[in-house]
């Protein structure tokens, strides 16, 4: 268990932006996963009292404070209609209801955690991450960066027009997901994310034009990356998960196109 | 540092260490209802309601409670009773040390949903862990208090 010897609460990006710059400190959101982490800090930094917990839905986007919790992504009615069950499928699943009140989608998204879900969905929308200092940048290209000491904001989703699914396999209920996969498709692309391999999710960008069997796309997609092995599953046995999951979604789409 | 926050109706005065969770706080308040299970937010035991909504108090620091309104079993007892009173109807309790924090989370479920097919419910309670009763019975106990106005009408 996580033990430090300060707690503050910020009163401003630029406070917390500041007191995290120290390697003694740690930013406190949901306190979910941090909170079985076996360390010692000096200092916590909440966020709480900072305003990041809302939903904003503009013509263009939405804009989701980074201290947002998975609950409130999972039953936001605006979210919902413009992406319709893709947050209820890749939330619900996660331990319980009382934990997704606790867990935030910025822990999610900053922590780029192998097993996350919430990574695994956003990385195939049209999604950027906005950073107090460091600005607004794609999320894909921040799941390729290193682990930096600024503060996350809030992540964007553009309303692009993509339409998604999402498919998880699970040991048991509310287990970590044994291999994650969501697709959306934009005209004739389709992007593809997958997650829990069990490594951070990867997108990979496929035409439609490519293959014209889905069974066929979806082996191509899944071989676009790489799987591995632990106790839940072999990286065999999740190559043909996503294999399977990819096509089964990829048929979603296409029925939903009629 | 000092926090201020209403336990059950009480306004309370409380020293606590920086990374003091909810949990211990609310067990040196005597609080014993709020039991610790896994202390790896896995098994709803110490579920209790921050300002009306339910949160595992074993990874919610106390420091954050400061200005809040705590809700645990003992402050709801009445509303416990009505739904433990199913629960033993159905033979749903072994041990009873899960019970707590279901009832908790099934209060809390009561007031969110507007409606409550079973596999809503299901979902809404994955996250209550029960190592002796197989859910069954507690299922039924959910379900039948749930679907109590109805039975009271059809009287």
């Amino acid at each position: 268990m996580i033990r430090f010897k300060n707690y503050v609460r910020a009163e401003s990006l630029e406070e917390a932006y500041n007191l995290n710059q120290k390697k003694s400190s740690v930013i406190g959101a949901g306190m979910m996963w941090l909170k079985v982490q076996n360390r010692i800090k000096m200092t916590l930094v909440d966020l709480s009292g900072l305003g990041l917990d809302g939903i904003e839905e503009t013509d263009e986007e939405f804009v989701i404070g980074a201290m947002c919790t998975l609950r409130q992504l999972e039953i936001h009615k605006g979210l919902d209609g413009y992406f319709p069950g893709l947050f209820k499928e890749c939330t619900r699943s996660i331990i319980g209801v009382q934990f997704r009140n606790g867990a935030t989608v910025g822990g999610s998204i900053f922590g780029r955690f192998g097993f996350s879900d919430i990574l695994t969905c956003m990385l195939a929308l049209d999604t950027y991450v906005e950073f107090y200092k460091g600005g607004i940048i794609p999320l894909e290209e921040f799941c390729s960066q290193k682990f930096n000491r600024d503060i996350l904001v809030s992540i964007r989703i553009k309303k692009d027009g993509r339409r998604a699914y999402y498919a998880s396999s699970r040991m048991t209920k509310t287990d970590f997901p044994l291999i994650a996969c969501c697709v959306s498709a934009a005209d004739d692309t389709y992007y593809v994310s997958v997650g829990a391999r069990p490594a951070r999710a990867e997108l990979a960008v496929i035409s439609r034009k490519e293959e014209a069997d889905v069974k066929k796309l979806a082996a191509l997609a899944a071989e676009r990356f790489r799987y591995g092995t632990n106790f839940r599953g072999s990286a065999e046995y999740r190559k043909h998960l996503t294999e399977v999951y990819v096509k089964r979604l990829f048929m979603a789409l296409n029925q939903e196109e009629g | 540092m000092q926090i201020e926050f209403t336990l059950n109706g009480r306004l309370i005065y409380e020293e606590t260490r920086d990374d003091e969770t909810l949990f211990h706080l609310l067990r040196r308040k005597g609080c014993y209802s709020v039991k610790c299970g896994c202390e790896t937010e896995n098994c709803g035991l110490c579920t209790v309601l921050v300002n009306g909504v339910s949160r595992l108090s074993c990874s919610y620091l106390a420091a954050r409670a400061d200005g809040c309104d705590i809700v645990t079993l003992e402050g709801i007892q009445k509303e416990a009773e009505e739904f433990g009173s199913f629960l033993s109807a159905e033979g749903a309790e072994q041990c009873g040390f899960c019970s707590p924090g279901l009832i908790m989370n099934v209060l809390a479920m009561e007031k969110e949903l507007d409606s409550y097919e079973e596999e809503k419910v299901k979902e809404y309670l994955a996250g209550n862990l029960c190592r002796c009763s197989g859910y069954m019975g507690q299922l039924r106990a959910v379900n039948k208090y749930l679907s109590r106005g109805e039975n009271r009408n059809e009287c």
